[in-house]
């Protein structure tokens, strides 16, 4: 026999499966054979009763039974040729549960394929614009945004929000499709220890930052922490406390707070440090699906005008509004 | 309880002497005529009528009964079900046990002798062959004939009749499941999808050969509940029986004689209940599980009864006991009102009721609130802590509505929009809302909120739905 071995099954465990299956069907068909010319006394109870006296007849099988079971049988040894079930034998057909998966994929690919491919010659701002390229914007964001960042985008603690028009790393398309292809890693280093700040200086730049979007601050506080800000923070986050874009330094000065704006959890992250990661979509939505996402996030309302010839930084202004 | 079946199957007779199996006796039923089989074309009438006829019956602007498997929704006049009615599926299907249970116990296997489609079927392409080919002496005689132009036309005159009513049969079956007039037109156009064809066809072949040629055989061979029913009969059941006390010792004799002047019973040993019998048995050999209680031998025998100037009923309905004990009518039907028969009607009752109620009540609305699991609870300006939840807007009418939301349950909670959900007739729509509580809304930890969704211009369609709030 020819067998093409494709898969799990090898050795003696191949050749169990098809000794097992080709003896059953054989050995029915053989018994059947023998029962063709067997004596058989009709109308004989069998001795079963139920019921008190419900009893088993010994009758006769009608013969188109018969028949049956030599279709069964033979429906067995066509079944095992033309479809995998001897061992790892294939089959004429070649039929593989993989091989069907991939063909409804291919299938799928074809029917929806399109209806994503339309989008993808128009810019991220037409697109926002069609309500159509919204609803299934909208359908892959629940699928594969939501979990993460809110059914309305609106982020949780870590996750940013995305409809407030502060962006982390940029709000114009290009950099929006950027972050969802490739995905973002942002690292605030520790500065808790020496030589950077002991715990009390860690206070005072903490109540420094606090006081730049007017949380709540100790006077004195703030005071000593501006000294400590140029030299522990500015190198990221700006003299200005306004961050950078570009590299993902986030913006000080606006009310948002990714982690929440307590004064122990800002103690926290000064002297722990913090690193965030958004994986990368690009590979495995492809780049008709990237598109719409970026254009059902730009469209959510904090969306920044390309920027082409300015400089990302440009952009940042634009982003406190 | 059963009596023991006769020795052998009547219908069939061994291949050869001591086989193991038995090849099948063709069985011509004498047609015959009397007051169960016209029960028996009551029946067949009003189900076929039904059957037919529904798919075709408009309301509004769709089909009064149309079970949309694609759009998941079955519609029945004004009712429209949702998959979240199955259990009414479930409780119907339980309804339908139960009212067997009574009819068998009552008197015996009337579903198969008046409503199983494998009876009803039957008796529709028995009808047609009657039509084509004649009564039974005329089709034993045609069945023997040599294959000459006359028996070849009669043939394919029946099977090409059959093969109508079963494709009519089919299409009909299809019909309940996609619009019939579209499915008429793309018909008749061949245009059918392949399923549509796959189902009409099959279906139809089906019908054609159990209806044509399996007959008895399905009963006898492959239904299971010919087997179970003695679990459902007891000596209080009715059921067809013949009169050995009465008809015994069986005997031929001429008109007009006395049964004891010749020291016969009543039973003429005619034969014709035999030959009316539609699985072949011999009713004289007590109770068999191939009897599908269709009463023709009932009809027979009293037509001969009443030839030979005897009292009717020597085969009739009666029960073991009354038997037995020579019961008159009324000591039946007193005994019909046994524990078993009123547990078995309070239960079906209840169940009817129940379903009764239960459909009457079914909202027009429902809503699922889930609560965004990722985000548990937020921060927004202010100190206000927000959590995310996502409603899903069932509108079971088939009218489109807008439904004002508000929430409830801690003191200061709010919603961070406002305006209507707007959801098209009979359709699901998801909605996702923010709510937001104070920064001083007190207690830590799960706490119980409740939306109220109402639809507006119309305050019977309201929920009231329960849903958690996460506060860190």
């Amino acid at each position: 026999m020819d067998l093409k071995v494709t898969g799990d099954l090898v050795g003696f465990w191949n050749l169990f499966v098809i000794v097992v299956a080709v003896l059953s069907i054989v050995g029915c068909a053989v018994f059947l054979w023998i029962q063709d010319s067997a004596k058989h006394a009709a109308g004989q109870v069998t001795g079963h009763v139920w019921d008190e006296n419900l009893e088993e007849y010994s009758n006769p099988l009608p013969n188109w039974w018969r028949w049956m079971f030599y279709i069964t049988v033979a429906f067995g040894l066509v079944y095992l040729a033309l479809y995998p079930g001897l061992g790892s034998n294939p089959g004429v057909f070649g039929w593989s549960m993989r091989g069907q998966y991939e063909a409804e994929m291919k299938a799928a690919e074809a029917t929806y394929g399109p209806k994503f491919n339309q989008f993808l010659a128009q810019d991220v701002m037409t697109v926002a614009a069609n309500p159509e390229a919204r609803e299934m914007g909208d359908r892959l964001f629940q699928t594969y945004c939501a979990q993460c960042h809110g059914s309305d985008a609106g982020g949780a603690p870590s996750f940013p929000n995305l409809k407030d028009g502060d962006w982390l790393w940029g709000g114009t398309p290009e950099r929006i499709k950027e972050t969802i292809a490739a995905g973002r890693t942002g690292i605030m280093t520790p500065k808790g220890t020496k030589p950077d700040m002991d715990a009390e200086q860690v206070r005072d730049v903490v109540h420094y930052v606090r006081s730049l979007s007017g949380l709540s601050a100790d006077s004195v506080r703030v005071q000593r922490g501006q000294e400590l800000y140029p030299q522990a923070c500015a190198a990221c986050h700006g003299a200005d406390g306004k961050g950078m874009t570009a590299a993902g330094y986030p913006n000080l000065t606006d009310k948002v707070w990714l982690y929440g704006s307590r004064e122990d959890k800002m103690i926290e992250i000064v002297t722990k440090g913090v690193q965030n990661h958004m994986p990368p979509y690009g590979e495995f939505l492809g780049a008709a699906k990237v598109h719409l996402l970026t254009a059902y996030v730009w469209g959510l309302g904090g969306g920044e005008k390309p920027a082409a010839p300015v400089a990302p930084v440009a952009a940042v202004p634009a982003a406190q509004n | 309880m059963n009596r023991p079946a006769a020795e052998t199957h009547p219908a069939v007779a061994p291949a050869q002497a001591g086989s193991l199996y038995a090849s099948r006796i063709k069985i011509h039923p004498r047609t015959v005529a009397g007051v169960f089989t016209r029960w028996r074309w009551v029946l067949v009438w009003l189900t076929q009528l039904i059957y037919y006829g529904l798919p075709w019956i408009p309301w509004g602007e769709r089909q009064a009964f149309l079970l949309d498997i694609a759009e998941r929704k079955f519609y029945i006049f004004g009712l429209v079900l949702w998959p979240q009615d199955v259990v009414f599926l479930a409780v119907i299907l339980i309804l339908s046990a139960y009212a067997l249970f009574l009819f068998t116990a009552v008197a015996g296997r009337l579903w198969c002798g008046y409503a199983c489609p494998q009876t009803v079927y039957t008796e529709l392409f028995m009808w047609i062959e009657k039509l084509i080919e004649g009564d039974r002496p005329a089709r034993i005689k045609l069945d023997k004939a040599p294959p000459d132009a006359r028996k070849i036309g009669l043939r394919a005159l029946k099977y090409g009749a059959w093969a109508l009513l079963a494709l009519w049969t089919g299409f009909t079956l299809v019909g309940y499941f996609t619009p019939i007039e579209a499915l008429w037109v793309s018909f008749w156009s061949w245009t059918l999808g392949p399923w549509e064809t796959f189902w009409i066809f099959f279906y139809a072949l089906f019908t054609y050969a159990l209806a044509g040629h399996l007959r008895e055989q399905v009963c006898l061979y492959m239904c299971p509940y010919a087997r179970f029913q003695g679990a459902m009969f007891d000596p209080d059941t009715l059921v067809i029986t013949y009169d050995p006390g009465r008809g015994e010792p069986r005997g031929q004799r001429r008109k007009g004689v006395s049964p004891r002047s010749v020291g016969k019973g009543d039973c003429v040993d005619c034969n014709i209940c035999v030959q009316v019998c539609p699985t072949g048995i011999d009713i004289r050999n007590g109770l068999q599980y191939e009897c599908i209680a269709c009463g023709a031998c009932i009809d027979a025998c009293d037509a001969v009864m009443d030839k030979m100037s005897y009292p009717r009923g020597l085969i009739r309905y009666t029960t073991e006991n009354a038997l037995e004990q020579g019961w008159g009518r009324r000591e039946i039907l007193r005994h019909v009102l046994r524990p078993r028969i009123v547990v078995y009607s309070v239960v079906l009752l209840g169940i009817v009721a129940g379903l009764a109620w239960a459909i009457a009540n079914k909202p027009d609305l429902r809503v699922n609130v889930i609560r965004d699991r990722g985000v548990l609870a937020r921060e927004v300006e202010g100190g206000a802590i927000e959590n995310v939840f996502r409603l899903q807007v069932m509108n079971v009418t088939e009218q489109a509505h807008r439904y004002a939301v508000s929430v409830s349950g801690i003191e200061g909670i709010r919603l961070d929009r406002e305006g209507l959900l707007e959801v098209p007739a009979a359709a699901t729509k998801s909605f996702t809302l923010a709510v937001r509580v104070p920064p001083e809304a007190g207690e830590r930890g799960s706490r119980t909120i409740y939306f109220d969704v109402k639809a507006v211009g119309d305050e019977s369609i309201a929920v009231h739905e329960k849903a958690s709030f996460l506060l860190p």
